[in-house]
């Protein structure tokens, strides 16, 4: 067979097109990168280790001496990679909570979409009314009533922030996937699949949820900040992560405590946390105005 | 209208109730009770003090208590303060927490509108791109972040405002200058990208092209016609505003020691203070169910192509 002459260009060939044109968000994606090796690669290389007290070197400033590049936090320990272990804590937190949020948000909106009916609008009501709830105070609620259980076992702490920030970031996801889905249910080959006999639970899996991945990963990569910026949050107020682990949101915290003599304790951290939240949100619009470009 | 009404304060009672019955439960679940003091009181005593507040009986009977006060609009005592009850907490810290909410908001309404229809009318010229790299600003840093900071700079370097600590009724406004601007930072910039992407779509509307054709002139367009349909997404953003200012103001309160309710909670759930931390559950709870009802029917009074049936 003759090899067509003119190559197609499929929706999503525009798309990556257009993302690529976007140069925030290329050079973000890039950054992003460069940060993720960083943090995970970087505490093993460094002459540092992330708990060990410097006894005589408590405070000190910024030094290339003795690899101190960052300088220490008020205990005496290296900030550079306490920095590092904060972000490999913070992007764990972002990227495992979003996926939480994503897995209920995306079954939930989906079955409600797809069934319709009364269904539908039991399934929602409860999106609705978790909607009013003051969540934050939940979660506060949730870390406190755990913090015994959980101190001194780091794993099962970092699990609990996972589900507890998870639980609260699927409503909207469901709200999207289920308007997405509604959309779709009347489509040519959706009633082609229902004809040929196939049950509904595989026409959700297999044609329903692969055609709303696009306005997902959008949100997706705009739900990550603002879990970060949760998790921050809660070990800003002292409820997070426990010490000797610590986070951005942690090291922010000590580092405010400290600002009047140590600046750097809270001056490194915020700018590390700026950018990788500017990362995100840059390649979260960037994707919008490539799958969708209306508004550009 | 009337039973669009009915229907949602229907749906509101079983929230409140849900709410109520979640964090009772689940605060008791806590390990530890309001009488673990640092220095323990004899056996004999706390007996008494948990029996004086129905500590003693059945988790179930201990909210049937609770739920009885409070169809009596009785929060309880503090289990912490000796001398006050919740009521007396909330109104002390109440007033705190919502001036500076309200002022917030007021400023991110203000400042994130105008911003958002100034970037709409330059789309894609460097006001445009100026005001969004601002509001991404805005999102991307934390309150945690901007408020140190700005306590940093404009308290200590230059001493112009103070740093810290309010006295109760000494609301004055350089005590609240910082923290409302802190709290209004991330709604500034949120507001700012909704109003530019909805006045954007109004401006593409027919009828503002109408406008333009009767020939009136580019500011009676703007302000009398466009403004009022780019307007409405705002409306409907006062809910999850208001649970943002929120959290938002439980980290203000905590950075720059304000008196306000947000930090009671924290503090009243720590100490397993049970009824306070239930009485601002409730309020709030209440609150932002109120203020996203009345955004709904704001939103009916000013858009005519919504009709609640």
């Amino acid at each position: 067979m003759e090899k067509a002459s003119v190559q197609g260009r499929s929706l999503w060939d525009d798309a990556r097109a257009r993302l690529l044109k976007n140069r925030a968000a290329v050079a973000s994606i890039f950054l992003l990168i460069g940060i993720t090796v960083l943090a995970i690669a970087g505490p093993w290389v460094w002459p540092h280790d992330y708990d060990h007290v410097y006894k005589l070197k408590v405070g000190i400033a910024p030094t290339f001496d003795d690899w101190f590049w960052f300088g220490t936090d008020a205990q005496g320990r290296d900030l550079f990679v306490r920095l590092l272990y904060g972000l490999r804590v913070s992007l764990a937190v972002g990227v495992v909570a979003t996926f939480v949020s994503l897995v209920i948000g995306v079954i939930w909106g989906a079955t409600a979409g797809y069934i319709g009916g009364k269904v539908d609008e039991f399934m929602m009501r409860i999106v609705d009314t978790l909607y009013a709830m003051p969540f934050i105070f939940f979660v506060i609620i949730l870390m406190v009533v755990f913090k015994d259980f959980t101190t001194g076992r780091p794993a099962l702490n970092i699990l609990l922030i996972f589900v507890a920030i998870g639980a609260v970031e699927w409503l909207t996801m469901a709200r999207i996937v289920r308007g997405q889905t509604i959309a779709l249910k009347r489509k040519e080959f959706i009633e082609a699949a229902e004809a040929a006999g196939v049950r509904p639970f595989i026409i959700i899996g297999r044609h329903i949820v692969p055609n709303v991945l696009g306005p997902v990963v959008v949100y997706v990569t705009l739900t990550i900040p603002s879990v970060i910026l949760a998790e921050s949050f809660l070990s800003f107020l002292g409820l997070g992560v426990q010490e000797p682990l610590t986070s951005l949101g942690k090291l922010i915290a000590n580092g405010a405590q400290d600002m009047e003599t140590m600046p750097w304790t809270l001056l490194f951290p915020a700018v590390a946390m700026m950018i990788t939240l500017y990362c995100f949100n840059f390649i979260g619009d960037g994707l919008r105005d490539a799958i969708d470009p209306k508004d550009r | 209208m009337f039973g669009f009404l009915v229907r949602r304060l229907l749906i509101a009672i079983p929230t409140v109730f849900l709410i109520i019955t979640l964090a009772f439960f689940l605060m008791r679940a806590a390990p530890g009770s309001p009488f673990d003091l640092e220095r323990p009181i004899p056996a004999e005593i706390k007996a008494r003090l948990a029996e004086k507040f129905h500590l003693d009986k059945p988790i179930v009977t201990q909210f049937g208590y609770y739920l009885k006060d409070l169809s009596k609009g009785d929060l309880g005592p503090s289990m912490k303060y000796k001398d006050k009850t919740v009521s007396n907490i909330i109104a002390e810290g109440f007033p705190v927490s919502a001036t500076l909410g309200l002022s917030a908001m007021a400023l991110a309404v203000l400042v994130g509108g105008f911003l958002g229809g100034f970037a709409a009318l330059r789309q894609n010229k460097a006001g445009d791109y100026a005001v969004m790299g601002i509001a991404m600003t805005g999102i991307s840093i934390p309150p945690f972040v901007t408020g140190p900071v700005l306590a940093l700079v404009f308290g200590l370097y230059l001493g112009w405002l103070p740093t810290a600590g309010l006295d109760r009724g000494q609301l004055t406004f350089t005590h609240l200058l910082l923290p409302v601007i802190t709290l209004s930072l991330p709604q500034i910039a949120i507001i700012s990208r909704l109003m530019r992407a909805s006045m954007i779509e109004t401006l593409r509307s027919n009828y503002i092209r109408t406008a333009y054709a009767k020939g009136l002139p580019g500011y009676a367009v703007i302000i009398r016609h466009a403004l009022r349909a780019a307007i409405l997404p705002l409306v409907s953003y006062l809910g999850p505003a208001t649970a943002a200012l929120l959290t938002g103001s439980i980290v203000v309160e905590q950075i720059f020691a304000l008196p306000g309710i947000g930090r009671q909670f924290v503090m009243g759930a720590l100490q397993r203070d049970y009824t306070v931390v239930m009485g601002v559950v409730i309020l709030y709870a209440t609150l932002i169910i109120a203020l996203n009802l009345i955004a709904d029917l704001l939103y009916g009074v000013l858009d005519p192509k919504v009709r609640y049936d």
